[in-house]
């Protein structure tokens, strides 16, 4: 398809009638650019048209089951859509509660972050939250940031952080960033094994970032001693909320012992993934981590009036302008409301009986190498395909032909050939079926006929594109 | 594909020396685990190394990988024909895929032969 | 139950299958002491009861003020073309583009996108976004650093106060040094920005229009940077640059900017759009996603993520950054706000929010004690002293439903006369002159 600049025809307007005078009457010329900008003259309609082309090459939770494990790929309700558009919340600019007598203006907004903020730390079990992360990596950054500012105050001397060998690359990287050496710690049947911790664990570790179900989606069963550990050594334990949508209602993190956590709204919460982001990554920490969180903080009054804080001393200060995605909290928030108590514990039950349901009916058909009773997702092997040459990508790339995403392949690491698979709560027992049927077929289609597996997709705008000539020629724009 | 005339290191570099000039690439066995390259990155002419000392880089489209040194001493000349053609160390690896030379400080130490690399090979090829 | 499909039936059939008696069995590895404490969430709404819920919510926030607030954040028309598009399920629904045959539409309109901020700011290559424009310049300083190796930033106070308290509270664990250079009465400091380098020096950080609105070039400043091997970063505002002077033909090697005024709505702050461009010698210090062009096995042109050697799903803790989620549909709305302008449009956007803000300053500084702060060439934003404290200006006004401005002296001690106003093209001739009225009464 080609480029919308290569459709570009000079002279053809776009939707701006208005002409204001020439630049040159207000602002000098040697301080104007030089020729066009280069963006494409074209009617309304031109562009209309090829977006919605564009977008008919593109795979979504609306039209295609997408079970992508640890991305939590469920339904986007779209009455959120309406919240998110009200004039009352796009028209409020954000230094608006910065102005003396303004903080009035905006009282409703304030209010969304307060309550938003209340629920997800009932949610959670933890203390208090911040919304201001925009996304999970941020949220891990924020996090480790909250460590350093503990034991910096503390007066405690750390240098590493530990992360499990099945951690989201998101974890060793985001500590890296904020200035400490990573420590692997090695999987013993699938999960943190307390021996395995002991020797890495020392008076060195400022913390270690742990999911819960991990990205096998297993239960951390060692949970309570991993803890106990922890505090020995005045370590702090922070959960990786990619897998919140295994335990709501079952477990809350806070009251298992952990002391920092992000969540993925765009993941647990249902708020849409817009093709890589926005997301959003809200922190909540434990008691004696409260006076770190990033400023400003919104407080309710004892008049029920709300207003922003920034009187926090200790804070490690902004890791956002203002506050946040607030755009994409608003969405999480009228969720929650809809969904309420029985609605997010029946939303972690479906979603957990799902994967179980897939696991069990595809288990004579894979190798799944820990198979036992899973959270809401699970990992499969194509290993033994691929001793006939078919591997996990190229299932993939075969379930892209039937009509559905591919589930995550490649990851964990610490699984060969690995297929996570991660169904949702919000797919009927229909299409789980249909899915795992397809994935039974490619797997007979592996030993009958292989080279058609490897010959996938042949259905799609495009097949298998060429990802080493893109690295070296390095096409990035039309102009180079 | 390892030959008998050169030494090696734990870290899949290789290394032929002539006189106290010695020649730096990385093995068959390393280009091979990577893929097709897409990157090498390297450091220039008169930067110094002590041995195991991280020295560079090379990218494919689905990992990274860092180049160690694995002698000590300063480099005397870079192949920049890499910068353009990375895919020379796929296809030659021990030839026109070579990455640098050093003008070595001291005598290389802890290096294999071909067999005891071989030996390292085959314990990471399970 | 709202968003399970499951039925009664289904359940049992299913429990069935997997060969245990309840779902409270799926939960059983969950031990008795690690239950919930409490779970004292309301009951479910219906979808009617929480619309109600959030519109009275909504309509507590007070939004039919006439505002002249900007300080990097602006009001600009979005065409309705922008939503109708960018809600389309196929975009609004797909996850990161990992599977490349299955999402070249988001793949192709990132490349656009890169296309599109590379033009506007006359830079070489483009990242698919980071989460706003005070991150972007914070990756730009980290990209500064990993490339010369050095630990000194010089820093412009023109820059925007708020991304300088970002970039503080970033790198507070980093043995970094950062050097301020004061504004002059609102005029950035050239000569004090380039004296402030030298041979430690991984970058200077610079800002156009600066905070006070004051255009500048710093084609000299860059190229006194590139001499003494440090980097050039610039903060960029992209409907203005649709007239300005680029960074690339400035000289700059990391251009940057909040990508909110090209179609985003304010929003309360987010979700915005960090938009972060360098010269092809930087490439390999960007953070993020990358997407580039080629072809599949019958030669047909197609799109895929590139570059991902620098990033953390592969390098984990030696990655350029721990990036992962982008705002990626925000730089959607951006290309499709640019197209549906197009060229001409953008151009007459800023033209007239140019037009506008010159006919304020006019009509504001014929008041008695009002003074232009904003030296020289301004664009949309300019800044004025007033005879008395404009934090108490701004209070009244606003009781009156004008928000007039910015107080500088939020940020910028002994500026707290200076008011920051901004207009763009939908800021009325009309509303220009009752507010000039109206300032010139609450002065009286």
């Amino acid at each position: 398809m080609k480029t919308i600049f290569d459709t570009s025809v000079a002279g053809r307007e776009g939707c701006w009638p208005c002409e204001g005078k020439a630049e040159e009457a207000y602002i000098p010329s040697e301080l104007l650019r030089q020729g066009d900008i280069g963006l494409p003259s074209a009617s309304e309609l031109d562009v209309v048209r090829h977006f919605t082309r564009l977008s008919q090459r593109n795979f979504g939770v609306d039209g295609n089951f997408y079970p992508l494990g640890s991305c939590t790929m469920k339904y986007n309700p779209k009455f959120t859509e309406v919240v998110a558009a009200m004039p009352g919340f796009t028209r409020l600019h954000p230094v608006l509660p910065q102005l003396q007598g303004a903080g009035g203006q905006c009282q409703g907004a304030l209010e969304v972050m307060y309550e938003t903020e209340k629920l997800l730390s009932e949610i959670t079990g933890m203390h208090a939250f911040t919304l201001h992360p925009m996304a999970g990596a941020h949220g891990e950054l924020t996090g480790v940031m909250l460590m350093a500012a503990y034991h910096k105050d503390r007066g405690n001397k750390k240098t590493k952080i530990i992360v499990p060998d099945s951690a989201h690359g998101t974890n060793p990287a985001s500590a890296a960033i904020a200035g400490y050496t990573v420590v692997s710690v090695e999987s013993v049947d699938g999960i943190v094994d307390p021996a395995a911790l002991a020797e890495v664990l020392d008076d060195e570790v400022a913390g270690m970032m742990m999911t819960c179900p991990n990205t096998l989606g297993l239960f951390e069963r060692n949970l309570p001693e991993i803890v106990r550990m922890l505090r020995k050594v005045d370590a702090l334990l922070y959960y990786d909320g990619a897998n919140l949508n295994a335990v709501m209602g079952k477990m809350r993190v806070g009251d298992v012992g952990f002391d920092i956590v992000h969540l993925n709204l765009h993941k647990t919460f249902a708020t849409p993934h817009g093709g890589g982001g926005p997301g959003s990554g809200p922190v909540g920490v434990c008691e004696k981590l409260e006076p770190f969180l990033p400023i400003s903080r919104v407080v309710k009054l004892e008049d029920g009036q709300f207003f922003l804080d920034y009187d926090y001393p200790k804070s490690i200060g902004y890791v956002a302008p203002f506050y946040g995605n607030f755009g994409v909290v608003l969405k999480a928030y009228a969720y929650i409301l809809r969904l309420g108590r029985a609605g997010l514990i029946r939303a972690t039950e479906n979603a957990v009986l799902s994967a179980n349901y897939m696991r069990k009916r595809l288990e004579k058909h894979f190798e799944i190498p820990y198979n036992r009773i899973c959270m809401h997702e699970f990992v499969a092997s194509a290993a033994e395909q691929a001793k006939t040459g078919v591997r996990a990508l190229d299932i993939a790339k075969a379930l892209l032909d039937k009509g559905y995403h591919a589930p995550t392949v490649y990851f964990p690491l610490i699984v060969p050939e690995s297929i996570m698979i991660e169904p949702t709560e919000t797919e009927n027992k229909e299409t789980l079926d249909q899915f795992i049927d397809a994935l039974i077929e490619i797997a007979e289609m592996a030993i009958t006929d292989p080279a058609a597996v490897q010959a996938a997709p042949r259905t799609l705008p495009v097949s298998r594109l060429d990802e080493t000539r893109a690295a070296r020629a390095m096409e990035l724009t039309d102009d180079l | 594909m390892i030959p008998d005339n050169l030494l090696y290191a734990k870290s899949h570099e290789w290394c032929s020396i002539d006189g106290d000039v010695a020649t730096v690439g990385i093995t068959h066995f390393a280009q091979e685990q990577l893929g097709d390259l897409t990157f090498v990155e390297l450091p220039g002419v008169g930067d110094t190394f002590e041995a195991g000392a991280e020295m560079g880089s090379v990218e494919s489209v689905k990992a990274a990988s860092e180049i160690y040194a694995p002698v000590s001493g300063e480099v005397i000349e870079v192949n920049e024909s890499l910068e353009d053609a990375p895919e020379k160390v796929n296809e030659a690896p021990y030839g026109d895929g070579w990455m640098l030379k050093f003008r070595i400080k001291a005598a290389p130490e802890g290096l294999l032969d071909a067999k005891g690399y071989a030996a390292v090979v085959e314990s990471e090829s399970h | 139950m709202p968003y399970v499909p499951h039925t009664e039936d289904e359940v049992r059939e299913m429990l069935a299958t997997i060969g245990v008696a309840s779902i409270d069995d799926l939960f059983a590895e969950i031990s008795a002491g690690m239950r919930p404490a409490s779970f004292d969430i309301p009951e479910g709404l219906s979808e009617m009861e929480v619309l109600a819920r959030l519109e009275g919510l909504a309509g507590k926030n007070a939004i039919d003020r006439t505002s002249f607030l900007g300080a990097g954040f602006y009001d600009h028309y979005i065409p309705a073309a922008v939503d109708a598009l960018t809600m389309r399920g196929e975009f609004y629904t797909a996850y990161t583009p990992y599977q490349p045959e299955a999402s070249q539409g988001t793949l192709q309109a990132i490349f656009e996108y890169q296309t599109a901020v590379t033009r506007l700011l006359g830079m070489e290559c483009a990242n698919a976004s980071v989460y706003d424009g005070g991150t972007a310049l914070y990756e730009a300083l980290m990209m500064a650093v990993r490339k010369t190796r050095r630990r000194k930033i010089i820093v412009s106070e023109g820059l925007n106060p708020i991304y300088r308290v970002m970039l503080g509270s970033y790198t507070s664990n980093l043995d970094l040094e950062f050097v301020t250079v004061p504004h002059l009465d609102g005029q950035t400091d050239m000569a004090g920005l380039k004296a402030a380098i030298d041979d430690e020096t991984a970058a200077v950080l610079v800002q156009n229009p600066n905070f006070f609105g004051s255009i500048n070039d710093f084609t000299d400043l860059f190229a006194t940077a590139r001499e003494k091997k440090a980097v050039s970063v610039i903060s960029a505002y992209p409907v203005l640059q649709a007239l300005l002077k680029t960074p690339g033909a400035m000289g700059a090697d990391v251009a940057v900017a909040e990508g909110q005024s090209l179609g985003l709505p304010l929003s309360f702050g987010g979700p915005y759009l960090g938009i972060m461009t360098c010269t092809k010698d930087m490439i390999r210090q960007m953070p993020g996603r990358i997407v580039g062009r080629t072809v599949d096995g019958e030669g047909r042109t197609g799109y895929v993520l590139t570059l991902q050697a620098r990033e953390q799903h592969i390098r984990r803790q030696k990655a350029t950054s721990n990036i992962c989620s982008n705002q990626s549909l925000c730089a959607l709305r951006a290309l499709v706000h640019m197209c549906a302008l197009g060229e001409l449009g953008l151009r007459r956007a800023a033209r007239l929010s140019v037009e506008r803000a010159h006919l304020c300053a006019e009509r504001l500084t014929a008041i008695p004690g009002v003074d232009m702060l904003t030296k020289g060439a301004f664009g949309n934003e300019f800044a004025v002293t007033l005879p008395v404290n404009a934090f108490e200006v701004i209070a009244r006004l606003t009781a009156r439903g004008f928000v007039p401005g910015f107080p500088l002296g939020r940020y910028y001690e002994g500026l707290e006369n200076g008011l920051l106003v901004a207009c763009t093209e939908k800021t009325s001739e009309e509303q220009i002159g009752i507010f000039a009225e109206m300032l010139r009464g609450v002065l009286r």
